[in-house]
């Protein structure tokens, strides 16, 4: 095989074995200016809501106080006392802003029939999982899910990446 | 006027409701109030039942561009609500609180940029009335937002509710406060009164089997920052109720907010024995805390005590957090005992002697006892009404404020007025349940606007207050001898919306041209006096307060002196205003019985 030749070969690999015409080479055709894409949004603007949302529990509930401490050096009264206080103003946030149910309304460990064609978002099946349905068990955990959620718009005039302004108390 | 719209000015927070002016009745419980949408955070606009009456006066730079603006205001630095109470407690200098006690201050001059009292020189301060107009145009433009398309706030029938206790001068103020924020006509209500309406409204035609004629009907209204008392009595006539407001109490800066630092002033004390003390940030904290575990232990009776926890300032939540407990008894010391002892009725509020030279600051009650004053307030109307009894005998109550959501105090009070009903042989009061106690008066007021277009049920009631104007004695000189001030009554208890008193037979020299001082005098308890009753003393005449004087100087040639008529007259608003007629000419002249000009 020849340079040529073997270079040909790599080149059709490269291209899927449809090599340019040597014509077009020589001239390609003019380019059109594609329109720029609007530029992929940054993490924090795509998940603008979710850093809306910790910095709500932050505010409200100091969790990330709380996530962010080394727990190991203290004693369980200590985080006990502490996480009381991350309880009670994440439970207010959680519901002033989101209405959380049960998926099931039966009694954990009741006996519990899932019919085929079930909803999958709703119901997970665990355990011995063959055939195709009617499935006999019993409901372990009776999931969640936010009937409602009545968060305020998330702001656009403020960094959300910010979770919790550093504070300076002027003497 | 399509619409009745009622407005709640609160001391601590403020509310709309409203209800159709061509409804065919009341709304039964079901009645519609305004969410107000408000800062809760920079750049987070939420809708909010109540609007906390608070004044953030923002510094420049001190958030991001933009993320003050509310839908209707894209810039601002001025913040009212949720946001400005919050970050306001930890900027003190710069939060203008309890607005609507200054109005009633006897020595600020209540037009000037004085809020935030005590800020340093670079705040641009405010003064009571317009912080007031503030709280009324944000909810105006809450309003207008969800509204205003087709019917603006400005055009309705707004009904705007004042404490009972508020005198001629704050009134005054505070229709002044509503035409700053665009709505020029408003009618004023009292707030006892409206809670009333609310509980009419919400029994709807059963209210009928609740009340019968001679019962004597005790509002007690305990709001987060003033406590109000009024009695209204039921009588038949022509077969038919009817409501009539016999008295109303004094202006008593005592509430909800004084319990909760009570308790946290207590926790603090109890922390610093154990050698952690607490700096102003953990005190509010601590005050919040105190707060939530008073309401859960309140509503547990079974609890003996509840961990109160004050989380740190600094990012280690876990290292910082203090520790401490609130029990029952505890909370029965300070609150119960402390707020609503079981005192006699007839016992007076402790007045501690003042110091030569005190701090200007609001005339906080100086006695924290609630039932003491409900006592002598009960006690005074006695002697005020006539009555043969030792105190004035309520039949049923009816609770208001945010402050009797713990049972345990409603029935505290309860029990106290049952205790001096019993001691004189009366049957025991009963309770009228089943109004809301944070958003009756906003409720019961723009049902008041309903029944105003003459549907239900009306109060009666007029002026809760007589009016006097000082009068100079003219005696001859004696030295070592100030000649006594006369009390010319002028305007009578009782006096209805839209009515006028001329002032009989008497004449008097008005000094125009040059600055004269007027003074004014009212009583909560001299029902007796007619129009033109003269009192030879006013300062030693028992019953009588003097009222801020006006300092003024009325148009017309220097240093004459105009023979002129009085005439008093109580606006279809409920303001009152004091008129001098020329007798021969064409001269009129109005004093506004409200503030010192500056």
């Amino acid at each position: 095989m020849s340079f040529f030749d073997r270079l040909k070969l790599a080149l059709s690999i490269l291209f899927g074995g449809n090599l340019p015409a040597p014509e077009q080479k020589a001239l390609p055709p003019p380019v059109e200016k594609p329109i720029a894409p609007p530029a992929p949004p940054s993490p924090a603007q795509a998940h603008a809501s979710g850093l809306f949302l910790l910095g709500l529990l932050q505010r409200e509930g100091r969790l990330l106080d709380f996530l962010k401490e080394d727990v190991s050096g203290f004693a369980d009264g200590d985080v006990g006392a502490a996480a009381r206080l991350v309880h009670e103003g994440c439970r207010k946030v959680l519901s002033q802003y989101v209405t959380i149910a049960p998926v099931e309304a039966k009694a954990e460990g009741a006996p519990m029939e899932v019919a085929a064609g079930f909803d999958s978002n709703r119901v997970r099946l665990v355990g011995n999982v063959t055939g195709a349905g009617p499935w006999k068990g019993s409901l372990k955990h009776h999931g969640w899910v936010a009937t409602a959620v009545t968060l305020p718009p998330v702001p656009t005039t403020v960094d959300l990446t910010v979770l919790a302004p550093a504070e300076v108390e002027l003497p | 006027m399509s619409t009745c719209v009622g407005i709640d000015l609160g001391t601590t927070h403020s509310a709309l409701s409203w209800l159709k002016a061509d409804a065919e009745k009341g709304r039964g419980p079901g009645q519609a109030v305004l969410p107000v949408p408000q800062l809760t955070a920079p750049g987070t606009v939420e809708p909010k039942l109540l609007l906390p009456s608070f004044l953030y006066l923002a510094a420049p730079q001190e958030f991001p561009e933009g993320s003050l603006a509310l839908p209707w205001k894209s810039v601002a630095t001025q913040i009212t609500g949720e946001f400005a109470r919050s970050h306001g407690a930890k900027v003190p200098t710069r939060l203008v609180s309890s607005a609507k006690s200054w109005l009633t201050h006897p020595t600020v001059d209540r037009r000037a940029a004085v809020l935030p009292w005590q800020a340093p020189d670079d705040v641009q301060k405010i003064s009571p009335v317009d912080a007031s107009a503030r709280y009324l145009e944000h909810l105006r433009h809450a309003w207008d937002k969800a509204f205003g398309a087709t019917q603006k706030l400005a055009e309705q029938s707004v009904v705007l509710t004042v404490p009972a206790s508020f005198d001629a001068a704050a009134r005054d103020l505070t229709l002044e406060a509503a035409q700053k924020a665009g709505l020029p006509q408003v009618t004023l209500l009292e707030e006892p009164q409206a809670a009333l309406y609310a509980w009419l409204e919400a029994a709807g035609d059963d209210w009928r089997r609740s009340l019968k004629p001679d019962d004597v009907l005790l509002v007690i209204d305990v709001g987060g920052g003033t406590s109000d008392f009024s009695l209204i009595g039921v009588t038949q006539k022509d077969g038919d109720l009817s409501l009539e407001r016999l008295a109303v109490g004094d202006h008593i800066l005592l509430g909800g907010d004084n319990m909760d630092l009570a308790l946290a002033y207590a926790l603090a004390e109890k922390l610093k024995a154990a050698g952690k003390s607490l700096d102003a940030w953990q005190l509010n904290a601590l005050t919040h805390a105190a707060r939530a575990a008073k309401e859960q232990l309140f509503s547990t009776p079974k609890a003996d005590k509840l961990p109160v926890t004050v989380p740190g300032r600094g990012s280690s939540l876990i290292g910082g957090t203090i520790k401490t407990e609130l029990t029952a008894d505890e909370l029965g010391t300070l609150l119960t005992q402390g707020f609503f002892p079981r005192v006699e009725v007839g016992e007076a509020p402790v007045q501690q002697r003042r110091s030569g030279l005190g701090q200007v600051s609001l005339p906080w009650a100086q006695d924290a006892a609630i039932t003491r004053h409900l006592g002598a307030f009960l006690s005074r109307q006695a002697q005020s009404l006539s009555l043969r009894t030792r105190f004035a005998r309520p039949t049923a109550v009816l609770f208001n404020g945010g402050v009797f959501k713990a049972t345990a105090l409603k029935n505290r009070v309860l029990e106290v007025i049952n205790g001096w009903l019993q001691a004189d042989g009366a049957a025991p009061a009963r309770v009228l349940e089943g109004s809301d106690l944070d958003l009756a008066v906003a409720r019961g007021a723009a049902y008041y606007g309903w029944v105003k277009a003459g549907h239900g049920i009306r109060i009666r009631g007029g002026t809760a207050r007589s009016y006097y104007v000082g009068v100079e004695s003219s005696m001859p000189a004696v030295p070592g001898f100030v000649p006594p001030v006369k009390a010319l009554c002028v305007a009578p208890f009782g006096m209805e919306e839209g009515t006028q008193a001329d002032v009989p037979a008497q004449e008097f020299g008005l000094v125009v041209g040059e600055a004269t001082r007027f003074r004014f005098f009212s009583s909560s308890t001299r029902r007796g006096d007619a129009v033109g009753t003269m009192l030879d003393d006013a300062e030693r005449t028992e019953g009588l307060e003097e009222l801020p004087a006006i300092e003024t100087t009325l148009s017309g040639k220097a240093g004459a002196l105009v023979p002129v008529s009085l005439q008093a007259a109580v606006t279809e608003l409920g303001a009152l205003e004091l008129r001098c007629v020329e007798r021969q000419g064409s001269g009129a002249w109005k004093l506004e019985l409200n503030v010192r000009e500056p």
